[in-house]
């Protein structure tokens, strides 16, 4: 099966076996509340936990591929957004590029443009604020124009703006075939600009499909013990 | 300033400090070799390019091993002496000193080397094959502990004072009367730790942004930190073992180079190397000036110009913090 899929995947006590494709071209948004198991699935995903379970990318095992050529095809955007020294931003950004073994200050310029990061292009991360900081960080993730782009979190720290931007984004490298796993705490936004959804709680897969279909309302009253309501959300 | 110009000017400004210590006092130098070339030449080759040698080869590892290792650790203020072997190279030469009787500055630099590789030795063994960076760290805090506490019971139980003389002065840091046994003795360890080192400098700016990312670029996270730790050991070993201790320049010098490389870990790492041998150089000049009719020891002109400079790093992060 062409894309990334993971069958058997395990990281006990957080997650437990649990099996996705991600399909070229779709959003496929991971969902759940805190400590259901979202962050471990991501990172085994991205090959960056051992433990069991295969994860195959075009019917390859992912752990039998080098590792530049899967650094090539996979990105993977940790919640932390970390920078250990006050580099510039398109220094941090062309980091992306390193699975490549160059620059490309065209892919550069892009991936800045798609975080909308292009105005500090030049500044130092640290006198940046924490979303612009999350925006930048993005860029570094999107500028090799990976096959498949796994995303802890690519809304958190952002205003309404941006929130809305950034998918926007996102849902543009799908069109252009990528495919997109991220993790949300936002329900609404899940539901508007997600093709599928899994719902995750307990370390377990619970549901997996349409937004419409994962998130019913026995659903949300029974996992996130909301309700819909004329404002939004209200507890249960 | 691209870091190609920054290492060009650095390696001429290394290269006339060599000079400088090559051909210190050239007055003095003319006169004897006009009375006594055979001395002139002696002086030149077995007591001045040994020292020019080891100034250039220790503060180019140290000013590198410092980088390197606060680029892995995303820490500045680490420094080479972290990882315990420059305190197993003081242990060990005391030891050699005091107990086997090694003589010489040559036989504390035997005995040095011997304490350093013990320590990377034991290291690794503590932090196990699956050794996470803060293990490593931990286990270098604790030998360097250790191997301190052992070096300050073997002083405390000196057998002469003569000897308590030597060791205390050793350690306190010296190029003066090195010779070319000293240069084949520690340039090889340096060499293979230096590379070992510098192999990390394409990868190292990844970790930047943690291990996490820096594996999902690609990089070898595990293979860089083992070159890194090996590397330092094996290298700081040597220039302790040679040199005794001489502190700051690993940590100051990667602070002093990094604003001009955009803060980029990899890329400070070469320059690093430079600057380190230029300051080394420098404040080996520096100690040959006698105060009050002594020469002052290396390892006290280092920490006397490191000082400042962390203080310096204080008052700027104060005002960073108030501003």
């Amino acid at each position: 099966m062409t894309g990334l899929v993971a069958t058997g995947l395990a990281r006990p006590p957080m997650l437990q076996p649990t099996s996705l494709a991600l399909r070229p071209g779709e959003v496929l948004g991971l969902i759940g509340p805190n400590g259901s198991g979202k962050t471990t699935l991501l990172r085994a995903l991205a090959s960056l936990s051992a433990g069991p379970g295969r994860v195959t990318l075009d019917d390859t095992d992912v752990r039998a591929l080098p590792a530049p050529v899967r650094a090539r095809r996979i990105a993977y955007l940790p919640a932390e957004r970390e920078a250990g020294w006050p580099m510039r931003v398109r220094d941090v950004v062309a980091l992306g590029l390193m699975p490549f073994g160059g620059t490309d200050d065209a892919a550069i310029d892009r991936a800045l443009a798609l975080a909308d990061v292009v105005g500090f292009a030049d500044r130092r991360i640290d006198h940046l604020s924490t979303g612009e900081r999350a925006r930048v960080l993005l860029a570094r993730a999107l500028v090799g124009r990976p096959d498949h782009l796994l995303l802890d979190e690519p809304t958190a720290n952002l205003d309404a703006h941006h929130q809305l931007a950034i998918l926007d984004a996102l849902r543009g490298e799908a069109a252009r075939g990528a495919g997109v796993l991220i993790t949300l705490h936002d329900l609404a936004l899940a539901e508007r600009w997600c093709d599928r959804l899994l719902l995750l709680d307990g370390g377990r897969a619970i549901a997996d499909g349409s937004p419409h279909d994962v998130l019913s309302e026995s659903r949300l009253g029974e996992i996130f013990h909301v309700r819909r309501a004329e404002s939004g959300w209200e507890r249960c | 300033m691209t870091s190609r110009i920054l290492n060009i000017l650095l390696a001429v400004l290394a290269t006339l400090l060599a000079l400088a210590s090559l051909l210190w006092a050239p007055g003095e130098l003319v006169e004897v070799s006009k009375r006594a070339p055979d001395v002139a030449r002696a002086i030149l080759i077995e007591l001045r390019l040994p020292r020019m040698i080891l100034g250039l080869a220790i503060g180019a590892v140290l000013g590198l091993t410092g980088a390197a290792l606060q680029g892995l650790l995303r820490n500045p203020l680490a420094a080479p002496d972290v990882l315990g072997s420059s305190t197993g190279a003081a242990f060990g030469a005391v030891l050699a000193s005091y107990y086997l009787g090694i003589g010489g500055t040559l036989g504390l630099a035997l005995g040095g080397m011997t304490g350093a590789v013990t320590a990377l030795l034991l290291l690794l063994l503590l932090a196990g094959p699956a050794a996470t960076t803060a293990s490593l760290i931990l286990a270098g805090v604790a030998i360097s502990a250790l191997a301190s506490a052992l070096t300050n019971l073997a002083l405390s139980l000196a057998p002469s004072p003569f000897a308590l003389y030597d060791v205390l002065f050793w350690l306190l840091g010296s190029l003066a009367d090195r010779s070319l046994d000293h240069v084949l003795f520690a340039l090889p360890p340096m060499i293979v730790g230096g590379w070992l080192a510098l192999s990390t400098r394409r990868g190292i700016d990844a970790l930047a942004l943690g291990e996490e990312v820096a594996s999902s670029l690609g990089q070898n996270v595990a293979a860089m930190r083992m070159k890194i730790v090996i590397g330092t050991g094996l290298a700081v070993g040597a220039a302790v073992a040679v040199a005794g201790a001489i502190g700051f320049i690993g940590l100051v010098v990667p602070h002093l180079v990094r604003p001009f490389v955009g803060h980029r870990p990899g890329a400070a790492m070469i320059p690093s190397a430079l600057a380190g041998a230029c300051l080394l150089t420098a404040a080996d000049l520096f100690v040959r000036v006698p105060i009050a009719g002594q020469e002052l020891k290396l390892g006290v002109v280092t920490a006397m110009l490191g000082c400042p400079f962390f203080l310096w790093l204080i008052l700027r992060g104060r005002a960073r913090a108030a501003s």
